[in-house]
């Protein structure tokens, strides 16, 4: 099935309380907290989403709920990508974890960790990986001051 | 050594530690053969290794943080420091992220243009991964050898861009300049001088004994393995698999282009070696159709769309009349303002897919640039083909995936 | 421990005789000379300064020319540390412990405006310059240097190393 097609099938099956719609090419779903993973494993396993692009989120400081997860798909077989939008607030910033349907959310959960705080349940893994243990705060928000620095070597100067 | 000193990371080995007879190694951050700065704390038996835990994020420079700060056409440098290798390829990723989001459409020279040089940077990436594998595993000459093209390459698009290394060559809207007189009469040459130091690498590698050895059969990945650990380009090419994204979903000129996609059979570092060497020869194909189309007089025009949302006036313009002076002080004060909206636009960079995820307020600085960086990906997955081999495996194995750090930690 | 290097001019300088001093002289031009033309760089590589770094380890800008071509990948046996790319904050460390690992005598190139200054990025990740944690002795800025100018720099390191002094018995001489 060429883009058109499988977007049209996706959006009368997403079973998610907003309706998905294309943007730029790429399918969009706003899928809430508790729809994302149901979401996710159909699109694997049923539609044949076998690549998990990439993880992320967008801070929007002003609105409510304040964090975007966003996560990308693709699927090999029918070449087209998927986007999810899941809204969080920032009380509870938590989603559920993609690493039991795809390896490589092990990396990209722990950088979304890392660079704005949401939490991944079902991650036992949540280790800094682009930042360093003792760093404090997320820096990717846009609360954290760009030139904040936590060095680990005293200056000489 | 100052033992006050934190630990910069915590390796899962304090969780589950190894058996008595087991012994835990640190490879890295500071390595002649990590390509910089990736740790690799490994436990092994004997020489096996048995697990791994990868860590990166020594050259985390706060690249989307500084992108928050610049607008969208002052940011197009450190773009370029992601993939530095290949650093073409991410200016014309991201510029074709935000032309498309603002709904710019490139001149037709552009586009030929465009793809042209991400086939040179293509060339020059595999170049340098090859270079650097081969002479990690001892072959100095080889390693020299595609150096020397290499350089011919650099001075080359020094002579277009002004930069050897890092171009930041594209420009939203089009390129920062056209092309100088003489220059495709000397891209022919350097090909022919590639095709001939090419051979010569051929000859001493390919049917190597000790290069066989070495790497055949080792760092074996599975299509399955591939895919659920997200590993796309040459990594995912090498199992088998012909995905590539110029020609699953084809962007700038690759469809009107004659070029195959080569593909591996057991997914081993071998695989990767040679898919690489096959991808630049196809690279080098285009090149020459490309090089033809832009000599005829399909390839003519300019090179910048006439689009005063993001195009720079004429200078001269810029200094008789006020509304391109207007215009030029809010592109370069306030920066090109691009519609509020989100878009995720990938090209297929060397390392595989390249994803440029931007999000826009409307104004003109970004609210968000993310990169979608394979070599963060192939990072995650490289465990998969360094356990179960032998500890000397590692580094040919590591050198296979061709991690860049800037791309890997952005 | 912090860092130091031995300064050029003794403190508290006792008078010595003339042919002392001529000996010295002679000895520390005779070592300097050595010295200078048998570089071992420690490539402290990190980002896209490599690849000016791999240019200029090859042809046709070499650098086994000049005697520093043989990289050594120990600490303990290199004499230039050459830091090449940006360093991290989550790097410094391990920069200062390869540092304070090398054996007098030892010099520091910062390759690179991103090891001079930390570059473009002036932000919470990167080592605003490496001369925040270690002394440095020669400065290559670019964004990446030419292969030239990181020759130019050699050979002003070179210049240092054959007009300092270069004590190997006592202090003095």
């Amino acid at each position: 099935m060429d883009a058109p097609a499988i977007f049209d099938t996706l959006c009368c099956s997403a079973a998610t309380a907003a309706a998905p719609e294309v943007s730029h090419g790429v399918l969009v779903f706003q899928p809430t907290p508790p729809e994302l993973l149901p979401l996710v494993r159909r699109l694997k396993e049923q539609w044949g989403f076998d690549l998990l692009l990439d993880v992320t989120a967008v801070d929007w400081p002003g609105r409510q709920p304040r964090f975007e997860v966003v996560h990308h798909l693709y699927s090999t077989a029918h070449k087209c990508r998927v986007r999810l939008k899941t809204r969080v607030d920032e009380r509870e910033p938590q989603v559920d974890s993609m690493v039991a349907l795809f390896g490589s959310a092990a990396f990209m959960e722990r950088e979304c960790h890392d660079m704005y705080g949401i939490g991944f349940r079902g991650n036992d893994d949540l280790r800094p990986i682009l930042l360093y243990e003792g760093f404090v705060g997320h820096p990717l928000r846009k609360d954290y001051p760009k030139q904040r620095e936590q060095p680990l070597v005293p200056y000489r100067h | 050594m100052d033992a006050a000193l934190p630990p910069t990371v915590r390796s899962i080995f304090e969780r589950s530690p190894p058996r008595d007879d087991r012994v835990v190694v640190n490879i890295g951050p500071s390595h002649p053969a990590t390509h910089g700065t990736v740790q690799i704390i490994a436990e092994l038996d004997g020489e096996r290794v048995l697990r791994t835990d990868v860590h990166c994020g020594y050259l985390h420079r706060g690249f989307e943080k500084e992108c928050e700060d610049h607008t969208w056409h002052n940011l197009i440098p450190y773009v370029d420091r992601l993939n530095y290798v290949s650093a073409l390829i991410n200016d014309f990723a991201y510029c074709d992220a935000v032309e498309q989001l603002m709904g710019v459409q490139i001149t037709r020279r552009c586009v030929l243009l465009r793809t042209l040089l991400s086939e040179y940077s293509r060339v020059v990436d595999h170049l340098t991964c090859v270079a650097a594998a081969l002479m990690e595993m001892g072959a100095m000459t080889a390693f020299l050898y595609l150096v020397m093209v290499r350089d011919f390459m650099y001075e080359h698009l020094a002579a277009l861009t002004g930069a050897r290394v890092t171009h930041s060559y594209g420009r939203i809207g089009g390129l920062a300049r056209d092309l100088p007189q003489g220059w495709l009469e000397r891209l022919a040459a350097i090909l022919l001088q590639y095709e001939e130091f090419v051979a010569r690498v051929h000859t001493l590698v390919d049917r190597n004994r000790i290069f066989i050895d070495r790497l055949r059969g080792v760092g074996t990945l599975s299509t399955a393995d591939a895919l659920h650990w997200g590993c796309t380009g040459p990594v995912l090419r090498s199992t088998g698999v012909p995905r590539d994204l110029r020609k699953d979903t084809p962007y700038l000129a690759y469809a009107e282009l004659d070029f195959d996609v080569p593909v591996g059979i057991q997914g081993d570092n071998y695989d990767r070696y040679f898919v690489r060497m096959r991808e630049m020869d196809e690279s080098v194909y285009m090149m020459r159709q490309l090089a033809e189309m832009l000599q005829s007089s399909d390839g003519d025009g300019p090179v910048n769309v006439d689009d005063r949302r993001c195009t720079f006036p004429d200078k001269a313009l810029v200094y008789s009349e006020i509304e391109s002076l207007i215009n030029h002080f809010k592109l370069v004060m306030d920066g090109p303002a691009v519609p509020a909206g989100d878009i995720y636009v990938a090209h297929e960079a060397p390392n595989g897919e390249l994803g440029f995820y931007l999000v826009s307020d409307g104004s003109g600085t970004p609210h968000k640039v993310h990169v979608r960086s394979p070599s963060f990906v192939h990072v995650g997955a490289v465990h998969r083909m360094l356990e179960g081999g032998q500890l000397a495996d590692v580094v040919p194995t590591f050198g296979s995936i061709n991690m860049i750090g800037g791309e890997c930690d952005r | 421990m912090r860092a130091h290097t031995i300064p050029i001019e003794p403190a508290g300088g006792r008078a010595k005789s003339a042919a002392f001093e001529y000996i010295a002289t002679r000895k520390d031009e005779l070592i300097g000379w050595a010295r200078k033309f048998s570089i071992f760089p420690y490539p402290f590589v990190t980002a896209c300064c490599a690849m000016e770094f791999m240019a200029v380890s090859a042809s046709p800008y070499d650098t086994d020319r000049f005697g520093a071509a043989l990289p050594r990948f120990s600490p303990r046996q290199a004499d230039l540390l050459m830091v090449v790319g940006t360093i991290t904050h989550k790097q410094a460390p391990i920069l200062l412990k390869v540092y304070e690992q090398m054996c007098e005598p030892k010099w520091v190139m910062a390759f690179g405006v991103c090891a001079t200054s930390g570059g473009f990025y002036q932000n919470y990740a990167a080592l605003p310059g490496i001369d925040r944690i270690i002394p440095v002795d020669v400065y290559v800025p670019g964004c990446p240097p030419r292969p030239e100018m990181v020759i130019d720099g050699i050979m002003q390191l070179q210049d240092r190393i054959a007009r300092s002094r270069h004590p190997i018995i006592t202090q003095d001489f």
